[in-house]
This record gives C-alpha cells, structure tokens and sequence, in this order.
C-alpha cells in the first residue's frame, strides 16, 4: 500500500471530524490544526495508522500580542517510506492559551519526546500533562524566567546571575 | 647569580643564586595547563598543542584535564553562566599559585553573544592574566600569551613558600 500525504490529511478528517481545524499547505509542506485535548490520541494514531514512527521535533511559538491564544506548540513527523514517495513529514500545530498553558505529553507515542518537551517547558514554560520527568534541560534548576517568551528581556542576565551565585554558594 | 669555578671550593663549578630566582625559573619554563576548552576556541588550542605550533618547546605540553596538578588555566570558549560555576571550581581546585589565559572574544567580553545566558567576560568570576582577542585566535597569539605569563612569572614571580 502506497501512502500519499493527501491519504494521511483525509484519514484524520474522517477519524476526527471536529478536532482537525484549518490545513495549511506552504510549498509542498502541510500543516494541521489540531485540537488540544486530541493531540496524544491523533500522534498515536497516525504512528498506527501511517506509521509515523519519528518524532522530529517539538517546539513553541510564542504569539504575544499578535493573536490570542497566545502559544502554539508545533510537531514534526515523520515517516520513512519504502519508496522515496512515501517519505512523509507532516506538522501538527496545537493553540495553547496563556491562562492554562498545558498540553497533553506525547511520550506514551513516541519515548523520543521526553527531552524535546522539557525543552519547550524550559524555553515557553508550557506544561506537558503526563510527562514523567518535566524538568528544565538547557537553563539551570532553579533559574526563574522562561527566556523565549516574548515578554522576558533577552539581555535580561539577572536571573542568570541569581542561579549561578545561589550554585557558587551551595557548590553544586 | 654568578658561576663558581674557584678551587677553593672544590673547582667543580656551582651557582649562587636566590631560592625564589630558581622556583619561578623553573615555574616559567613547565608550566602545566588545564585546558577548559568550551567551545570552537577549544579546536584552536589543540592546534597549539599538536605538532604544527608545538607548544612543548615551551615546556607547556602536558595538558591533562586535573586542576589539582596544573597551574595555568586556559579558558577557550563562550562561558555561560551554568557553565561559569563549573569554571570557577575547576580554578578553585588548582593549587596555588596559577595564572589564568582568557582565551578568544567570548570569554573576553561575551563575543557576539550578548544574551540572557552568556558571561559577559569571565573576569566576572576569575582573576585573569592575559586576555587574547580574536574568534578564534591564531595559535600564534595563544602562544604570545603563554609567553607573556612566563614573562610575568618571571618579572613578578610567585612567594616559594
């Protein structure tokens, strides 16, 4: 059976009627709304289904000011076909508010996800639900900001500052 | 300092000189870096070590990363400040006395990378020597600057005891 991305998109559209929102298409790469509450069991089974067995990436956009919801949370699948056709990547886009920034983990789908999650929680400060490990990964524990959202100072080096002095003190 | 061949004592030859004289010459001529190579500076100071620029014929060659038996520190490479305690325990862990190379822009002053993570300059944290411009430096300047800390060695010295 040969897979086409056209298959894929109509397949999710049958399967989840009312969680697949606006489908973008920009020079040949495809990118699906999806419901919040649905991600974990949309990745799943399009694994299953269409044996989308790489998650490539997890990251976050932060909106800020420019529309509400605020943060969208992006996946990269992809699935690697016997033909070169078949090689298929797909992105799954999910809007997250600013009052309630939490997602449902995808690690139960793919293990591959547990450091890409505590990135985006490290950068965006979004909280994976069901993660078994969400800690930061790139900035220090007990750092205070999340550094890639909009509204925190790039140049901003004081809680830097603060983690390093509190880590000189306990000598961790 | 002078050269003794007098039979009076012996006629074999021997040199009188200060203690402290003879301990920073021979501190100057085998210094024992410790490389903290962070980033692309680090591949720069490898070619300082290697073959090409040799840096043995300064009697600087043995580069082992353990702080308890060196006394010069090399720091190569953007600093951030997670890694910056990790750099001052490292130098903390050196025995007296030791110098400290501030290697390339970014552990100069930050380099390119004026953002909420990076050490604008690891004089923040460390009493540095010598600073050495560039992204990344030439060997040639890095081995400018270990001349420079033997010649500090030598001016200023250290107390023997």
């Amino acid at each position: 059976m040969s897979v086409s991305i056209q298959q894929v998109i109509d397949s999710l559209r049958n399967k989840y009627p009312y969680a697949i929102g606006e489908i973008k298409t920009f020079r040949g790469e495809v990118s699906v709304f999806v419901k919040r509450e649905l991600i974990r069991e949309i990745c799943s089974y399009l694994k299953k289904e269409f044996d989308f067995k790489f998650i490539v990436d997890i990251t976050a956009v932060d909106y800020l000011g420019r529309k509400t919801p605020r943060f969208e949370v992006v996946y990269y699948l992809h699935r690697f076909g016997p033909d070169f056709e078949e090689n298929i990547r797909i992105r799954l886009k999910v809007e997250v508010p600013e009052e309630d920034p939490k997602v449902y983990s995808v690690t139960s789908v793919w293990s591959g996800a547990n450091w890409l999650e505590r990135e985006v929680y490290d950068m965006f400060g979004i909280e994976f639900v069901g993660h078994p490990d969400l800690r930061r990964i790139l900035m220090p524990e007990d750092y205070e900001a999340f550094p890639l959202r909009k509204d925190f100072d790039v140049r901003n080096r004081e809680p830097s500052k603060r983690s390093f002095e509190r880590a000189l003190k306990e000598g961790t | 300092m002078g050269l003794n061949t007098s039979p009076i004592f012996g006629g074999d030859g021997f040199i009188t000189t200060k203690l402290s004289a003879i301990a920073n010459w021979a501190r100057k001529n085998s210094l024992w870096p410790m490389p903290f190579g962070t980033a692309c500076c680090a591949i720069e100071m490898m070619g300082v070590f290697a073959s090409r620029f040799d840096l043995s014929r300064f009697g600087a060659e043995v580069a082992r990363f353990s702080p308890r038996q060196a006394d010069l520190m090399i720091v190569s490479g953007t600093i951030t400040y997670k890694m910056a305690s990790v750099c001052r325990r490292i130098y903390d862990q050196m025995p007296e006395p030791k110098w400290v190379i501030a290697m390339g822009s970014c552990t100069c002053g930050g380099g390119p990378f004026d953002s909420y993570a990076v050490v604008q300059g690891i004089d923040e944290f460390l009493p540095v020597d010598v600073y050495v411009g560039g992204c990344p430096p030439r060997p040639e300047a890095l081995i400018d600057a270990v001349m420079k800390i033997q010649k500090k060695i030598e001016m200023q010295g250290a107390p023997v005891l």
